[in-house]
């Protein structure tokens, strides 16, 4: 690992100056779990390492069953599913939070990191895409707002510019019918980076006989965690059936554009996301009607 | 007291180590500090076959901080020289060269050069400062490949022997042997139902928590120490004794605790470099390798290609059985490939075998001993072949197993006869274990369900040379010292074996494992033997003592000591019934006659006692969408002999059949077109953990091993042997289909049901 | 190299001063220059939790926290949760049910337990599971170790 410094800057104002002053050559930390172990591996490179733990907003948490949930960028995933409320609302979340990593380093990662560490196998973002995601974004030029489906542009990239950081994540609060779930596919029972991850919310009519929305979203499958508006789409208005959620694991499949790497051929990854969408919105559709 | 009329063995005692393990005060070998400390690291090839054609290490040099780099110039150039390591011979050219590259690099992360600075970030930084040029050149991995004429040759000047002689062919297939019995032809010819299969196994790692160190000081006088966590701290003394041509004598090796080693912490890879950097520097230095150079730099276990023909006539008698089996050596000559060819049909009496066994080099890290080397990859291919004889004849696979189990008198083909063995009886344990009796629904949760069996053999070493010294304390406790390692518990197992011969409880022995200059040569931790072995000596040291004892109350009581009883613990004078005390009490007394009271013994037993044998049962859940196996229930059963310890027996097994499930199912090196692994991390490895497994449970089967005066029979290796074939045949009970390429991960489960339909 | 940073942390109730620099992974502080070797380097990437410590009451990898991130914290390591007098009841339970063998993992996994019963006194043995997930045992396929923990649960 090469060396580097370290500041604690406790404002948003003054974590803005410190990378803007260094660029490229900061780096963000929060949990740390992704980050000090690509420096140790020389996979990155900084010259500062800017903690953010010490900002008010990074570490923030709050639900409103009105406004919805806001979790700030550093808050580690314990945090979250540890607060029974937010767990009963956002179940879906709940279920991705529970898988990074093994319990010590659910003690420190965060959502916000896993977020902008754009892994395409990132286990919370599927699920922040479906619940209608939001990250707030600071830097330079003020703040500024990006669905979670867009903050992701390429492996590891995201839409950062130099000088911003990600502040916190905003969700809105869960619709009447709704249900959202997570699920992701690994060779183990724990500890492994999905070979295929789906996130599904769907919202039901009030006799729960059919869809009124739904959103899917696929990780490990493409360059980025991927929103397939359409399979979403395509279950809105349609009977709650075998035959429209069949419909909709077929458009994620077709949405997928994999790659072959040691954890899963592209044709493998394909089939996986037929049938994990296929539970996934199961799932969600069970967790709308409880 | 406990069964057999003993009092300590079969007892479970806390270990002796086990408080300072649990809280963290146990030294390994990484947490040792001195004075003056310089770190080390090493420099490894990206290339898995290049030949060096310069190393500049003159800006590593000159990088603030550092203050050493070696290379292969460095080391003695060494003539080819076999060695007995305790599991394995080797070439000391070759260990030479595999510690620090000359002329060529033969797998990625081979080492090429080592760095000394005041603190491993500083020897780090330097290593990207090492400029090596190389001319890099084809590469091969696969053994089938490597056997192939045209494939890249690993060494010009390797010649083929084969059937014992050497041949003119360069190839990569160091050599070729084969093991013959009666008339396989015919035995076929008498067969009602004749399988001849094939099997493909990837390239495994032992996956030892505690990564690979040394620290060696190199002092003013030319006395090498070297302070390390290894199965065997004579054998490391003797490679650093061949590899730096030095004498003996002025190596010592101090064993600290060592956190797991499963044949992999034989041989040496940074002992000799450290010592180097000490020599070079006069400060000591400590190396301690990263998970990823444990797994791209240290010696795994060989992916194989296996073919294995089984015939049985119609009413359930084996006739004939032939194998051809092909073993991945590494960048060395020296696969296990011996080992599993010894392994693969020996559970069973079979008039009629051919096995040819081939150990062949390719482009990977050169390997080493895993646990039961060469029987799991030679398991998986019989176990599963005599599954589907079985299903084919209509008869249970336990049965048929019991009908064609191997005996006493049974000759194995590459030639040994067994003495009184336990194979039939631990196949009778698993036939009437609850859980084969129990039944099972083949579906539930949208998944299917399945059974399988298999069984398995490993030869034990049943010999080997041990030394304990002891001392009596005035207080009748007993100082005693070995030089074995203790890996799992085993200087409990000892100490219970010096206990029970003197009459002492467990706790009354204090046992130490100390360097090889305070202890006769004791060999490695390795070959299930050290229970066997160390605990031989044990025996032999308590009627040493015994002796002794009886000596010093001769002259205590002023009567001859060939009238004084040893029974139940306690000396007594014959003609006299007050004239007794228990040890202690005569301890207590005995260094007024004739001073302090102590004992040495070295042994080495003729090895004559037999192997291990188990039969594990699993039942599994399959996801058929997925290819996802999971384990519902596992039964192993094994013979021990007799248990010394029971929970470390039990340990021992479910520890080997967890490894042996990893192995089954998910554990593999993934190897790009580059010729680099993948996945070299535990991430990615994927050992099992917690949330893939339940209980473990256990049958102990307890056969005396008739060349052990407690019966023990080594019990670390054979658990591993059977978990990859019983899946496999559960997975076919669940699924009906058959897959005979390891590891039988999701992906290729999923591929075998799509092409199978089932 | 970079400038060495001051740091102020208490481990196992005791104030503790050390400098180190920023590269420094709260694990090689805590061994190299604080002897505290309890903690054990298994992966250095967060993925066998022979390196768990706890954090101000929360179960970390200390490979994957940097030692200047310390300052302020309390941290309790093996050597703080029992001595050979004073044996916590988790220390207590492995020692009987041999739920080790070469003990490298073993203090990763009595910290990591410590911080389930901590949180949860009656974990059931699905919950155990999943609690130690993140640690690796090589030697003893995990029964003895999640025996250990459930004979160590309050009324048990």
């Amino acid at each position: 690992m090469h060396a580097f410094d370290y500041a604690t800057p406790e404002s948003v104002a003054d974590a803005v100056v410190m990378l803007s002053d260094h660029g490229k050559n900061a780096c963000v930390l929060a949990g740390g779990t992704d980050l000090i172990v690509q420096l140790r591996e020389n996979r990155r490179r900084t010259d500062l390492v800017v903690d953010v733990k010490k900002i008010a907003e990074l570490n923030a948490l709050s639900y409103d069953a009105a406004t919805g949930l806001t979790i700030g960028a550093a808050v580690p995933c314990y945090r979250i599913y540890g607060d029974a409320e937010i767990a009963a609302a956002y179940p879906g979340l709940m279920d991705a939070a529970r898988l990074v990593g093994g319990t010590g380093i659910q003690g420190r990662a965060s959502l916000g990191g896993n977020l902008c560490n754009a892994s395409p196998a990132g286990d919370t973002i599927p699920p922040m895409i479906v619940l209608s995601g939001e990250a707030e974004i600071a830097g330079p030029n003020g703040t500024r707002k990006v669905a979670v489906e867009d903050f992701c542009t390429a492996p590891g990239r995201t839409v950062l510019e130099d000088g911003e950081f990600l502040v916190s994540l905003h969700f809105p609060a869960p619709l009447a019918n709704s249900g959202a779930f997570y699920r992701r596919f690994i060779p183990r029972n724990e500890m492994d980076i999905a070979v295929v991850g789906v996130g599904a919310s769907v919202v039901l009519s009030g006799d729960r006989s059919s869809f009124v929305s739904a959103r899917i979203a696929v990780g490990a499958v493409a360059p980025t965690p991927l929103f397939v508006r359409e399979a979403g789409e395509a279950l809105a208005g349609q009977p709650v059936s075998d035959e429209t959620i069949r419909r909709a694991a077929d458009l994620a499949r077709d949405a997928a554009r994999p790659i072959s790497d040691m954890r899963g051929t592209a044709e493998y990854r394909k089939h996986l996301t037929s049938v994990l969408t296929r539970r996934v919105v199961e799932g969600a559709v069970q967790r709308a009607k409880e | 007291m406990s069964q057999n009329g003993h009092k300590v063995i079969g007892t479970r005692p806390i270990r002796h180590d086990g408080v300072d393990k649990v809280t963290g005060r146990a030294i390994y070998g990484a947490d040792i500090q001195l004075t003056g400390l310089l770190h080390g690291t090493v420099k490894r090839s990206p290339h898995p076959h290049a030949r060096i054609k310069n190393i500049d290490t003159s800006r590593a040099e000159a990088h603030p901080g550092v203050r050493a780099v070696v290379t292969a110039h460095d080391l003695p150039q060494i003539a080819d020289k076999l060695a007995d390591l305790g599991e394995a011979i080797v070439n000391l050219r070759d260990a030479s060269n595999n510690v620090l590259a000359y002329g060529k690099v033969l797998y990625k992360g081979h080492a090429v050069a080592g760095v000394a600075a005041i603190n491993l970030h500083v020897a780090q930084e330097a290593v990207e400062l090492i400029d090596v040029e190389y001319e890099v050149l084809p590469h091969v991995t696969g053994v089938l490949e490597a056997m192939e004429d045209g494939a890249p040759i690993l060494h010009e000047d390797m010649k083929t022997t084969s059937m014992g002689e050497e041949t003119d062919k360069v190839s990569n297939i160091a050599n070729h042997f084969q093991h013959k019995m009666g008339e396989p032809d015919d035995g076929f010819a008498e067969a009602d139902v004749v399988i001849e299969r094939e099997f493909t196994t990837q390239t495994v790692h032992q996956g030892y928590i505690e990564t690979h160190n040394a620290t060696a000081l190199w002092n003013e006088e030319g006395q090498l120490t070297i302070w390390t966590s290894t199965q065997g701290a004579f054998s490391v003394r003797d490679q650093m004794a061949e590899i730096l041509q030095m004498p003996v004598s002025k190596v010592k090796i101090v064993p600290l605790e060592i956190g797991g080693g499963f044949g992999g912490k034989i041989s040496v890879y940074l002992d000799p470099v450290a010592a180097l950097l000490s020599k070079k520097t006069g400060h000591p230095v400590k190396m301690t390798m990263t998970r990823d150079e444990v797994f791209e730099g240290t010696g795994p276990t060989p992916g194989s290609y296996l073919k294995v023909k089984m015939g049985a006539t119609s009413d359930g008698r084996l006739t004939a059985a032939t194998a051809y089996m092909a073993y991945e050596a590494g960048a060395y000559p020296g696969s296990p490939v011996g080992a599993g060819a010894g392994c693969i049909f020996t559970p069973y009496d079979i008039p009629n075998v051919q096995i040819d066994g081939y150990d062949v080099c390719v482009n990977k890290p050169k390997t080493n001993a895993y646990r039961a080397p060469g029987a799991t990859n030679a398991a998986y291919a019989t176990e599963t072949v005599v599954d589907e004889i079985s299903e084919k004849l209509g008869v249970d696979p336990l049965e048929f197993r019991v009908k064609n189990g191997a005996k006493e008198g049974t000759r194995r083909a590459d030639g040994p006869v067994h003495p009184r063995i336990g194979c039939i009886e631990t196949t009778e344990a698993a036939l009437n274990s609850e859980h084969y009796r129990s039944s099972l629904a083949k579906s539930a949760n949208g998944k299917v369900r399945g059974r399988g069996v298999a069984s398995g053999y490993w030869f034990n070493f049943n010999g080997g040379r041990s030394a304990i010294s002891v001392s009596i304390n005035p207080d009748g406790t007993i100082n005693m010292l070995e030089g074995s390692t203790d890996i799992g518990g085993s200087r409990a197992s000892i100490a219970m074996q010096l206990a029970e011969t003197i009459g002492l409880e467990a706790t009354d022995i204090k046992p130490y494992v100390v360097d090889t200059d305070s202890i006769g040569y004791t060999d490695v931790t390795g070959g299930s033997r050290t229970t066997f072995g160390t605990g031989y000596a044990a025996h032999a040291t308590g009627q040493a003592l015994i002796r002794e004892m009886k000596e010093r109350a001769s002259k205590l009581w002023d009567v001859p000591a060939d009238a004084i009883d040893f029974e139940d613990g306690v000396f007594s004078y014959r003609d006299d019934a007050e004239k007794r005390g228990s040890f202690k009490e005569m301890a207590s007394q005995a260094g007024d006659a004739g001073g302090p009271v102590v004992a040495q013994v070295s042994t080495n037993p003729d090895g004559s006692g037999g192997g291990a044998f188990a039969t594990h049962v699993v039942d599994v859940e399959v996801d058929r969408e997925t290819g996802k196996v999971d384990i519902l229930r596992y039964t192993a059963v094994q013979d021990a002999g007799t248990a010394i310890h029971p929970s470390y027996v039990e340990g021992q097994m479910q520890g080997g059949v967890v490894q042996g499930i990893g192995w089954g199912l998910n554990e593999e090196y993934i190897y790009n077109d580059d010729g680099s692994m993948t996945n070299a991390s535990f991430l990615d490895y994927r050992m099992p953990t917690t949330l893939d497994l339940p209980m473990i449970e256990t049958i102990i089967v307890e056969v005396p091993n008739e060349s052990h005066p407690y019966g023990v029979r080594g019990v670390g290796e054979v658990p591993i042997v059977p978990p990859p074939a019983a899946l496999a045949n559960a997975i076919y009970d669940a699924t009906g289909v058959r897959l005979r390429d390891l590891p039988m991960s999701p992906p290729r489960v999923q591929k075998a049901l799509a092409e199978n339909g089932g | 190299m970079s400038k060495k940073v001051h740091v102020q942390t208490t481990i196992n109730g005791e104030a503790v001063d050390f400098l180190c620099e920023p590269r420094n992974s709260l694990l090689e502080v805590l061994r190299d220059d604080l002897d505290h070797t309890g903690a054990k380097e298994g992966c250095n990437n967060g993925n066998c939790g022979a390196c768990n410590v706890i954090m101000d009451g929360r179960l970390v990898n200390s490979c994957c926290v940097l030692g200047v991130e310390a300052d302020g914290c309390e941290i309790t390591t093996i050597e703080g949760i029992g001595s050979a007098a004073n044996l916590h009841p988790l220390q207590q339970k492995f020692l009987e049910h041999a739920a080790l063998q070469c003990g490298i993992c073993t203090p990763g996994f009595i910290v990591s337990a410590k911080a389930l019963l901590d949180e949860n006194p009656n974990p059931t043995e699905d919950e155990v599971r999943y609690w130690l997930a993140g640690n690796l045992c090589r030697c003893t396929g995990y029964d003895k170790i999640v025996r250990a923990v459930l004979d160590a649960r309050n009324g048990a």
